[in-house]
């Protein structure tokens, strides 16, 4: 019994505590809120660790099972050791592992950087062939978004200008007045959602974070 | 095709995708291997963000938040040298902070390479605050004092024996908070600073997210927007200093033209084949 109602009211507490200091930075609920926001920066810091802990336990799994793909699993021990050791090699002799010419910064420069900029440059080709197949004018809803997607797509480079010199102003009608308020909407949407499941949370009607 | 005799024009709505993607990295590399530039004209958004710092007195303080890594580094990177330029080109004094562990890499060699291109000395006209877990708990309690989340700088050292530090403590000691985000990051300024701390905001931010950030411009809740590599060229023309930016803006520029005309092709194909199964 008490492993439910001891959350329950740690979240109850909290929420509640939260929500009036918010409203009311002043003595004593600022101190409250400082102190909240102390105890939230250690232990998103150690959420960090858990992390890595869980990271480190998955591959040791998978390697071990001999899973598919096992031998992902090795170049991930790889990287984290190298990151690891570079990383306090380079504090230890430059006194701050970002240092230009430390061993980490090498690393990251030569592998990390190539790496998450090829991941994200794929995009560009997957995105290319996609628009290809999904953009045909099947119907009148699909003929104006493809229609408003070649409008934008123009209106947002240099080479929009030069077809049509109105062309990025036209652009920015659809994205401040045709896009906007929806957009609005929805942002309006997710927050009043928001508000409902913190309510259900701090009162204890939803509980499927317990389980 | 199953013996079935297509036309040239039912062809065009089944090209194989190594063709596009043969394409697309033609577009892509020859403007950047050849140095093409366009001609970029700005828009009010980044005019909006460039005025906002154009501004400030000399000696203001702005903070830059660098919230992205490698992967939005060609969209990002170009927008923070050309801010900075700016910044130092007015003399303001420039605070760096990182909600991206692995941007922090990334934002202090910009950082550092502008700072070098204009002379200026780190603690008197810039610094580097670093990385602290907490995200919005940290925006709040540097609401109150800086010295509450971050004790040291990048390096360690302590804020008050940096000199540019001393009566720096809150958001009420910055002009202006430039927020270059590649994820939510954005939404945290706007929402818990600007919100409850009345602090000016600019945001530069991916060209996929800019579509989601204009209800704050408009709202008046961020000062300006840049939005992709677009933004960040536009910022480059005004701060006069054309680099990665108005490159980047040939490849995108005949990428976009490219993936419509593949649109195009697309479609004459599509319409063709439904014309031949409707037995037109």
């Amino acid at each position: 019994m008490l492993k439910k109602q001891i959350p329950l009211a740690i979240t109850f507490i909290t929420g509640v505590i939260i929500v009036i200091t918010f409203f009311i930075p002043h003595p004593p609920f600022g101190r409250l809120q400082q102190d909240a926001l102390t105890w939230y920066s250690v232990i998103f810091g150690f959420t960090m660790l858990l992390g890595v802990d869980s990271l480190v336990r998955f591959h040791y799994r998978k390697l071990r099972r001999r899973e598919k793909g096992w031998w992902f699993s090795i170049i991930f021990y790889g990287g984290f050791l190298l990151s690891f050791i570079t990383g306090v090699v380079s504090e230890v002799r430059f006194g701050d592992a970002f240092n230009i010419n430390s061993s980490f910064m090498y690393f990251y420069n030569t592998i990390l950087i190539p790496l998450q900029s090829t991941m994200f440059a794929l995009l560009a080709f997957f995105i290319a062939s996609a628009s290809y197949r999904a953009f045909r004018a099947r119907n009148i809803d699909a003929t104006f978004l493809l229609v408003t997607a070649v409008i934008v797509m123009l209106g947002r480079v240099p080479v929009g200008y030069m077809l049509w010199h109105k062309l990025p102003n036209l652009t920015s009608w659809i994205l401040n007045v045709l896009q906007l308020g929806p957009m609005r909407g929805i942002m309006i949407g997710i927050a009043l959602g928001t508000v409902a499941m913190s309510l259900r949370l701090i009162l204890g009607i939803e509980r499927t974070y317990l389980s | 095709m199953n013996g079935e005799n297509i036309s040239f024009w039912e062809k065009l709505g089944k090209i194989d995708r190594r063709w596009i993607f043969l394409i697309i990295g033609l577009v892509v590399f020859i403007p950047i291997a050849f140095g093409l530039r366009m001609t970029v004209h700005v828009s009010p958004a980044v005019k909006s963000a460039y005025d906002t710092i154009n501004r400030l007195p000399e000696g203001s303080v702005v903070m830059i938040s660098i919230d992205y890594d490698a992967a939005s580094m060609p969209e990002l990177q170009p927008m923070l040298k050309a801010i900075l330029r700016h910044c130092f080109d007015k003399n303001l004094k420039v605070i760096l902070i990182n909600f991206w562990p692995l941007g922090l890499p990334i934002g202090n060699q910009g950082l550092e390479e502008v700072a070098k291109e204009y002379g200026k000395v780190y603690g008197v006209d810039y610094m580097n605050l670093g990385y602290r877990p907490g995200d919005i708990a940290v925006m709040l309690r540097m609401g109150t004092e800086i010295r509450s989340v971050f004790y040291g700088d990048i390096k360690g050292t302590p804020l008050d024996s940096l000199p540019m530090m001393k009566n720096i403590h809150n958001y009420d000691d910055i002009a202006v908070v430039v927020g270059l985000e590649a994820g939510s990051m954005g939404d945290y300024w706007v929402q818990y600073v600007n919100a409850r701390f009345k602090q000016d905001l600019i945001l530069g931010v991916t060209a996929v997210m800019a579509a989601g950030v204009y209800p704050y411009l408009q709202a008046g809740q961020i000062k300006g927007l840049i939005g992709g590599l677009k933004g960040a060229a536009e910022y480059e023309k005004l701060v006069n200093h054309p680099a990665f930016g108005h490159i980047g803006m040939a490849s995108q520029s005949w990428a976009h033209v490219a993936i419509i005309l593949f649109i195009i092709l697309g479609n004459i194909g599509y319409f063709m084949e439904r014309r031949r199964k409707r037995g037109l």
